[in-house]
């Protein structure tokens, strides 16, 4: 049942001209989204807990970017920047977070439950790391068709604590799924530092003895990101999965939009520069001449026109529907 | 065995075997379930269809019954068995946050039309932790679908249907009625969910009773026959989607009503039947609606304390003698279990 192994072995290929600014695109929309998100919140426009994901775009931007549209993506309760990278419509998204009719899930989901099968967005979930089996169970019905496809679930180091989480990596690795994990490991369990959960330095160690290959990878480094999520993705295509790939990353914002942050101090702007995976991946592509200023400048203002035409979809859409939430409780009589 | 006659066990294990027969997206999944399980109710279909087709699973109750929600997703229809109700707790957070809610909350777009098999109920000496009956925790969840059969022919007619249908639904069997001899259906065509049934014609009182029992009530109403009391047996069959329109017209002639089942009576689903019951025959009532459950205590060990224990036809028919002579001076005081809330 193994699919044949790829022609272009392209384990070590490196990030070309064209795909960096394919990324910047990708995480510029994903950044003005939610800076724009975080102001509607403010004017209680998008409603409910909103985790916003600034600080790890470029993990969503380098594995959606690279997965077809067949694959499946499941996602937590940060999952605004997984969903527009998989091809899920800024308009319909913001639609979703206000709570309208013309949200993805017809305003009946919310920033934590994004679905949209049509781009294979499976699910986000509220509850932390209760994606995980969903998207074991994914991968097996890709394995049992015989299909190439692979599943990815995004989740934080906060989820790996959780017995779902223990019990989904052992069945995983037992029947060999087509699974990619990919954890964005932010350092923070909600408002409690990691050394406060567990003695495990890393999520990689944890998973290592139920029998899974590992990477760990800096979240900032956008062009490493990447190579190393095209090595997974060809590896488990050919059948080698699962595994893990552990991106180390910074949450600029708090664990919900709101959150006061007591528990720490915020980043210097000059050391959040050094994090962040637009600035990075901006100015390495400046400096390597892929890009100039001006270029660099329409990218951002194409996503921020994007993100505001976006809005203005939301804002004219009618809230959700009492009678289709009412019809939806079940798919059958 | 002969050839007319069946098991319940027996008749879910041919269900399963021909839903997999006529679906192949149809799989099985759960503890020892390549080995038949304790009770053989998944006997003989790993040798029928293979290992990818009925998977045997660690004791990860949570991650194997996400993993059926996953699958079913992704267009499989899984029947997940968690060996013993009591093993629920385990899984109720895949079972109650992702299943129940998915069709909702993705607005359509996903739907999981998945089955997870589990069976309850005392009287195996086995304790409070492979015992209990805990069905209304479930019905309590929109989203879910709650089936519970009280024979053979039912069991395998309502397996087809549910899985058949587009919406999670936990079967809940009875192990004490698993090896009973039972008549071999007529047909093995499907029990629509949602489809109340009437065992018996009556006109004096009617008897809802779920699961186990049904048989119960049947053995009470031979009992209040012989003293000239005519009696509707109805068994609902399926909690979620509830046929309340027969049970609420019988109830509506008869003017009296018991309402049985094994789990305890605290918070049990004959709470919510009494409940709509009284709404929609309130005006025609003679009596208190009489409910019969477990006392408000685990399941004991001891066969003589688990004997006492579990409710059955005796107390349904000091249930039924309290609603038929519920206007008469020197009525009889209710059954130990029957509407105590301790």
């Amino acid at each position: 049942m193994a699919p044949s192994r790829r022609e272009d072995a392209s384990a070590s290929r490196q990030l070309q001209p064209g795909e960096a600014l394919e990324l910047l695109g990708a995480m510029w929309r994903i950044r003005s989204f939610e800076e724009r998100v975080a102001r509607l919140h403010r004017s209680l426009l998008v409603h409910g807990l909103i985790h916003l994901s600034i600080g790890s775009e470029g993990v969503a931007a380098a594995v959606c970017g690279q997965l077809n549209a067949g694959d499946a993506i499941y996602s937590g309760h940060r999952a605004h920047g997984h969903a527009i990278a998989k091809g899920a419509p800024l308009d319909r998204v913001m639609a979703e977070l206000m709570g309208r009719s013309d949200g993805l899930c017809l305003g009946l989901g919310g920033s934590m439950h994004l679905v949209d099968t049509e781009h294979g967005l499976m699910g986000a979930t509220g509850v932390v790391g209760g994606n995980l089996p969903l998207a074991a169970g994914n991968a097996l019905a890709a394995k049992l068709r015989g299909s190439d496809q692979v599943t990815v679930a995004f989740f934080g180091d906060g989820a790996v604590q959780a017995g779902h989480f223990h019990e989904t990596v052992n069945l995983a690795a037992l029947w060999e799924l087509p699974l990619i994990l990919i954890c964005e490991n932010n350092g923070f369990a909600e408002f409690t530092p990691r050394s406060a959960h567990t003695r495990v330095a890393t999520v990689s160690d944890v998973v290592a003895p139920y029998g899974f290959a590992t990477q760990i990878v800096e979240g900032s480094d956008v062009p490493a990101l990447w190579s190393a999520f095209r090595e997974c993705a060809d590896t488990v295509r050919d059948g080698g999965g699962p595994l893990l790939l552990e991106c180390l990353t910074h949450r600029r914002r708090g664990h919900y939009e709101g959150d006061a942050q007591s528990y720490r101090d915020a980043l210097a702007d000059n050391e959040w520069a050094r994090v962040d995976p637009l600035a990075r991946l901006q100015a390495d592509a400046l400096e390597r001449g892929w890009l100039d200023e001006e270029g660099a400048q329409a990218l951002e203002r194409r996503a921020r026109e994007e993100v505001e035409g976006a809005v203005e979809f939301a804002r004219a859409s009618p809230p959700a529907e009492p009678s289709v939430a009412a019809g939806l409780v079940y798919a059958g009589a | 065995m002969a050839g007319t006659e069946t098991t319940f066990v027996k008749a879910v294990n041919d269900a399963l075997a021909r839903a997999m027969r006529a679906d192949e997206t149809v799989i099985v999944l759960g503890e020892d379930v390549a080995e038949g399980g304790p009770y053989l109710a998944t006997a003989g279909l790993a040798e029928e269809f293979g290992a990818d087709r009925v998977l045997n699973t660690p004791i990860s109750e949570g991650a194997v019954c996400g993993v059926a929600i996953g699958a079913a997703q992704a267009g499989l229809r899984p029947v997940v068995e968690i060996m013993f109700i009591d093993f629920i707790t385990l899984a109720l957070d895949q079972l109650v946050n992702q299943a129940a809610k998915a069709h909702f909350m993705s607005g359509g777009q996903l739907s999981v039309p998945m089955v997870l098999r589990t069976q309850g109920g005392a009287g195996g000496r086995a304790g409070a932790q492979h015992s209990q009956s805990l069905e209304a925790w479930l019905a309590h969840i929109p989203g879910l679908k709650v089936v519970m059969p009280s024979n053979a022919a039912d069991a395998a007619g309502l397996l087809t249907s549910a899985i058949a249908d587009p919406d999670p639904v936990v079967f809940v069997e009875n192990k004490s009625l698993y090896f009973r001899r039972e008549p071999l259906p007529e047909t093995s065509g499907p029990v629509p969910l949602g489809k109340a049934h009437r065992l018996r014609e009556g006109r004096d009182l009617t008897i809802v009773a779920l699961s186990r029992m049904v048989g119960e009530a049947l053995v009470a109403a031979d009992r209040l026959a012989a003293e000239g009391i005519s009696v509707d047996v109805i068994d609902p069959r399926t909690l979620v989607p509830l046929d309340l329109e027969p049970i609420a017209a019988s109830v509506r002639r008869s003017g009296r009503a018991v309402v049985a089942h094994e789990a305890v009576l605290v918070g049990g689903f004959g709470a919510e039947l009494t409940a709509q019951l009284q709404a929609a025959a309130f005006d025609r009532l003679e009596a208190p609606i009489q409910r019969v459950g477990a006392p408000f205590m685990p399941v004991p060990l001891s066969p003589s304390l688990e004997d006492a224990y579990r409710p059955g036809s005796e107390e349904i028919y000091a249930a039924a003698r309290a609603a038929l002579e519920w206007d008469q001076p020197d009525r009889p005081a209710a059954s130990p279990h029957a509407g105590a809330a301790r």
